[in-house]
């Protein structure tokens, strides 16, 4: 038996104030009607409107989208790859540095990251912009997605692959009809992260990228260094609200998926 | 008859020979991705490290050219920048500063996650999906505002100087924005979930009968607490504190937003030295020597990580 003491109580309380009082504070000062972050002067939405002015914000937001779609899909297909190389392709000549290369980047400092990459674009003479982010964050990401995949791909049934070969599918056949049915959710949450990743990839970005590319937390980062305003809480406030719907949606819809999934595993034993 | 034999003999042939090139195309696209964008920019590092400085396009001395020839392009190279690096004691304390913050604020943050992540653990079971998710959330927004919201707490005016005030807890706003010690906060807050999430996967493990066991033969709570629980969530705390330490080694956005001018932290340097003085080759041996600091906490991480993964199979 669990007991829930009054200390556990306690610190659970204090915890997840930690967590979210900062946030909501950022959030009740984007409705302030004072220029003065701190200082309460009524209800506006004003900020919003003026951000829904700024060209130079929504530009950069544009950007920003532009590069999360393509390193997102180009990470996830690349992932899942490397996810299946690393757990069904078995031992092939430098393995070892394979999954290193997996790993590394995922505990890398971006700083590090950040500057090599950039190196590496002027090495080869690549003009810095929307492809050169692409490119950097497309590497870091596929890293993540591979990791979240490879933890499906490892603790699901391979005698359902190897059925589908044994009833003359081919192995592309056995990955595209029985395989990625099954991995689709953990495919699906490694693109939301690489998404999500470089939506907020401030260092990175700002080594790799140009004059021609500006992304939104570079335009957030070069605002916020002179202070605090209340356009970046409202931005701040429409980012927070729109990755909150985001995961809550993603999370329901994954685990109505996952319930589904163990019935008709369960329907298909029973009927076996 | 041989002839349809031949025809079948031909299909297996292909198809193993399909089989064998998408096995290698599959291994090879990510394989290759990787080499070039991961390892070959740090080879790039490693060499511009042992370049001069030229005031040129790139900024940096020798530029490979086949015609010269490998071992005359190895002849140009030189440690100087690593003597420089050793000689002028901005770096030593830069690295030594950056040490001590990420050490100090990896065990406040250990400080602060564990009794979350055990009240976690103890929560009843249908509440624990929620609290996860709770956790997490922070995770998936971005970074950037998450150190930002402190900035309008911190600062002379702010939240808390307000609260501090107001409840006579301090007679004037103390200064906190721009120290070293809103350093520490955000490091805790940004880095957080990353210290709760294995410690609670580690303790929701744990079998509660133990305690009980170590209860009736006549342990204190507080004793069974410190001798058993504490013991079988070590694999947790361990990966925890490593995903804090390691990041926050390197960390560049938090110095330069919430910390001050005497907060020196390397991966500010790094950024400085590129971005202001444009000095690649010093930049790049600044990121040598760190990632050199990093590679011990970084292999005994991965190491913890498959003892854990054999412990659970």
């Amino acid at each position: 038996m669990k007991r829930l003491s009054v200390f556990n109580v306690v610190s659970l309380t204090f915890g997840f104030a930690f967590l979210y009082v900062p946030m909501l504070i950022l959030i009740l000062f984007s409705f302030n009607e004072s220029k003065l972050v701190t200082v309460w002067a009524g209800f506006s939405t004003k900020w919003y409107g003026e951000l829904m002015q700024n060209e130079a914000m929504l530009q950069a937001a544009w950007v920003t989208v532009k590069v999360a779609v393509f390193s997102s899909t180009i990470a996830t297909v690349l992932g899942t790859m490397a996810a299946y190389v690393l757990v069904r392709s078995g031992r092939f000549l430098g393995r070892t540095l394979f999954s290193g290369m997996i790993y590394a980047p995922l505990v890398m400092p971006e700083v590090i990251t950040g500057l090599s990459l950039l190196l590496l674009f002027i090495g080869i003479g690549l003009d810095r912009g929307v492809l050169t982010i692409v490119l950097a964050h497309t590497t870091f990401s596929m890293c993540y997605v591979s990791v979240v995949v490879s933890s499906r791909l490892a603790t699901f049934d391979r005698s359902l692959e190897e059925a589908a070969l044994d009833l003359g599918c081919s192995a592309a056949e056995a990955f595209r009809l029985v395989t990625l049915p099954i991995i689709a959710p953990a495919v699906v949450s490694g693109w939301l992260l690489a998404f999500t990743l470089s939506l907020d990839d401030l260092v990175i970005a700002s080594f790799t990228t140009g004059p021609a590319a500006t992304t939104l937390p570079i335009k957030i980062f070069s605002a916020v260094r002179l202070g605090v305003s209340p356009e970046i809480n409202a931005l701040s406030t429409l980012m927070i609200t729109i990755v909150t719907v985001g995961v809550i949606a993603a999370s329901l819809v994954s685990k109505r998926a996952l319930v589904k999934q163990r019935q008709e595993e369960q329907e298909a034993v029973r009927t076996s | 008859m041989g002839r349809h034999r031949l025809a079948v003999l031909d299909g297996h042939w292909r198809r193993l020979v399909g089989e064998l090139m998408r096995r290698f195309l599959l291994i090879a696209i990510p394989y290759i991705w990787l080499l070039a964008l991961f390892l070959v920019p740090f080879v790039i590092v490693l060499k511009i490290s042992l370049s001069d400085a030229a005031i040129a396009r790139p900024p940096y001395f020798p530029q490979f050219d086949w015609a010269e020839g490998i071992r005359a392009f190895i002849a140009e190279l030189d440690f100087e920048n690593f003597l420089w690096l050793v000689e002028d004691d901005l770096y030593w304390k830069a690295y030594l500063s950056s040490l001590r913050i990420a050490l100090t604020s990896t065990a406040l943050t250990l400080i602060v996650g564990y009794p979350i992540a055990y009240g976690m653990a103890r929560a009843p079971e249908e509440w624990r999906p929620t609290l996860m998710m709770l956790v997490i959330l922070p995770f998936w927004t971005s970074f950037l505002i998450r150190v930002y919201a402190w900035k309008g707490i911190l600062s002379n005016e702010g939240f808390l100087n307000q609260f501090l005030l107001w409840s006579g807890l301090a007679s004037e706003p103390l200064q906190i924005l721009n120290t070293t010690t809103a350093v520490y906060i955000g490091i805790v807050y940004t880095y957080l979930p990353f210290m709760i999430l294995p410690i609670y996967a580690a303790l929701e493990r744990m079998d509660d009968s133990l305690i009980e066991a170590a209860e009736d033969l006549g342990c204190s709570r507080l004793s069974a607490f410190w001798l058993v629980t504490i013991p079988l969530s070590k694999g947790g705390i361990i990966a925890g504190c490593f995903l804090v330490f390691i990041p926050a080694m390197g960390e560049f956005v938090i110095p330069s937003l919430l910390g001050g001018s005497d907060t020196l932290m390397i991966g500010k340097v790094l950024w400085e030295e590129f971005f202001s003085n444009r000095d690649w080759p010093v930049a790049s041996a600044v990121a040598v020597i760190l990632l050199l600091i990093l590679v011990v906490p970084i292999v005994l991480f991965q190491r913890n990580q498959q003892k854990e993964q054999e412990s659970e199979e």
